[in-house]
């Protein structure tokens, strides 16, 4: 089957089988091999990217139904190689070891601060609840994603965008739901 | 792992839709948010040949006012749900319930339909939608039929359903100004209810006039605790009263045995929750 998707800001045309995972078309077909595949039962989260704007599990949604929509992985945050908020703050905050978790945890923080700008530390949890970290004991990943908090102020989305210089008039409700430059 | 090949369809109608299950025949399977059915089609527990997609016909998204009752569409997400004005006004048990469910990637793409008509007897939606007497709209080639929820759920992953329908939409009466709440016991994150308990309540000059009770996984199905409905109508809600009143919750039933939990121990979560849905409804 033939598809239309946006990633990280550039169409692509492709054809899929219909059985393709939307991770698996992102990393074997378009070569973003910055979201990964953490687990075969919808759990860990690693995989999560944005799906107009919004997270989903990308290995839980066929890259036939991503036809015609707007995809953002982690790749795709970085502008002109300033790291996004959420980025600088998962490294400033030292909120990795193995960094597996990584792409799936920033993709979800920053989609919990577009609904949420300015969490506590429950909501931070419940926020990332579906994305699982085998190392760090969680405690400077939800620092990081207050700290991001605190950078990204008044408001998560549109204020991410601009450290890029992306298209504001597109801008979405998520942080990154903007490919940014590519189209 | 990756599923087995299959043919995909994605039609933009209801009645193609229909046409689509029939053509493909009895291997066929219907996707709504793939939340459940793609897990399984991951681990080859299930190879269906065709594979019709819910998701691009507009008419099964979103919340109507039909009068005295509401009507959610098939597949409206777990995350629209969560912040409809209309649900949290006539029907705030959904809602309630449906922050529960799993995690916000998965209430991103999951569906109110998909959730009952996939009828896992853990599933969060289900005692909520019985003790709210809805009601399910289904298609099929014959064209529509309503079933009430007592009808729809009739075993472990099994519902009134024959294989070429579809949920199309579910009507739920208006429970305006009700008290609601929805306790749900499980030991981590984003896990399934081991038991959990939908409590409802109209409140009257102090006293409650009527109470709906649905359990979650103490039975293949969703059960009506009627025993406590019975014993907290006329009552003020005072600790004493429900407490009294939960001590009905776990009559009749025979809840499933399983590594998580035998017989007696599930019995006594649905009391104590039944007291702790109550408590909190009512607070709220
Ligand atoms: C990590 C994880 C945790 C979860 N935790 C919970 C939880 O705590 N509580 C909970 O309740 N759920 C939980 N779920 C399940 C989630 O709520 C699913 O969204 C839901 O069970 C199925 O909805 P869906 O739209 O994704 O359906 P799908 O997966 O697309 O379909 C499920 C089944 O229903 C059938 N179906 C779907 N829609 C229709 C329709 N309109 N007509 C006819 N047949 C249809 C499909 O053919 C399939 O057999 C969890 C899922 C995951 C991945
Ligand atoms: S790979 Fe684990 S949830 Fe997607
Ligand atoms: S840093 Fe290793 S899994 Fe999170």
């Amino acid at each position: 089957m033939r598809i239309t998707v946006t990633v990280d800001g550039t169409r692509y045309t492709d054809d899929v089988e219909p059985r393709t995972l939307l991770v698996h078309y992102l990393r074997e077909q378009l070569g973003k091999v910055g979201t990964v595949v953490g687990c075969d039962t919808s759990n860990c989260g690693a995989c999560t990217v944005h799906l107009d704007g919004h997270s989903v599990k990308s290995c839980s949604v066929l890259a036939v139904q991503a036809d015609g929509c707007e995809v953002t992985t982690v790749e795709g945050l970085a502008r002109d190689g300033t790291l996004h908020p959420v980025q600088q703050a998962f490294h400033d905050n030292h909120a990795l070891q193995c960094g597996f978790c990584t792409p799936g945890m920033i993709m979800q923080s920053i989609d919990l601060l577009a609904d949420n700008p300015d969490p506590d530390e429950q909501a931070v949890r419940e926020g990332i609840e579906g994305n699982l970290c085998r190392c760090t004991g969680y405690q400077n990943i939800i620092r990081a994603v207050q700290d991001a908090a605190h950078h990204m102020r008044p408001g998560a989305g549109p204020e991410a965008e601009r450290v890029a210089g992306g298209d504001q008039s597109a801008a979405g409700r998520a942080a990154s739901s903007v490919g940014g430059g590519g189209e | 792992m990756i599923p087995a090949p299959f043919d995909y369809v994605a039609p933009s109608s209801v009645d193609d839709a229909v046409r689509a299950l029939a053509e493909a025949g009895e291997d066929a399977k219907v996707i709504a948010g793939g939340q459940s059915l793609l897990p399984v089609l991951r681990m080859r527990l299930a190879a269906p040949t065709t594979v019709v997609d819910l998701g691009r016909i507009p008419e099964l998204r979103g919340v109507r006012d039909d009068g005295d009752a509401l009507v959610i569409g098939a597949m409206t997400t777990h995350y629209d749900v969560q912040r409809d004005p209309l649900l949290a006004e006539h029907a705030l048990l959904l809602v309630k319930a449906t922050d529960t469910v799993a995690d916000p990637q998965v209430r991103h793409r999951g569906t109110f339909g998909g959730s009952l008509a996939h009828a896992d007897p853990a599933g969060d939606l289900l005692a909520p939608a019985l003790a709210l007497d809805a009601e399910m709209v289904i298609a099929g080639q014959d064209g529509r039929r309503t079933v009430a929820a007592a009808d729809f759920f009739q075993d472990f992953f099994t519902t009134a359903m024959a294989p070429e329908e579809i949920l199309v939409e579910v009507r739920v009466p208006k429970h305006t100004g009700w008290h609601a709440h929805y306790e749900k016991f499980n030991r981590v994150a984003q896990a399934w209810s081991m038991v959990a308990v939908a409590a409802a309540v109209r409140t009257e000059g102090g006293r409650i006039a009527e109470a709906r009770v649905g359990l979650t996984n103490m039975a293949s199905v969703p059960v009506r605790a009627r025993g406590v409905e019975q014993a907290l109508v006329g009552q003020e809600a005072t600790p004493e009263a429900i407490r009294a009143a939960a001590e009905h919750a776990a009559e009749g039933t025979s809840p499933t045995v399983d590594g998580n939990a035998d017989v007696e121990y599930r019995q006594q979560l649905a009391r104590v929750l039944t007291g702790r849905a109550i408590t909190a409804a009512m607070a709220g």
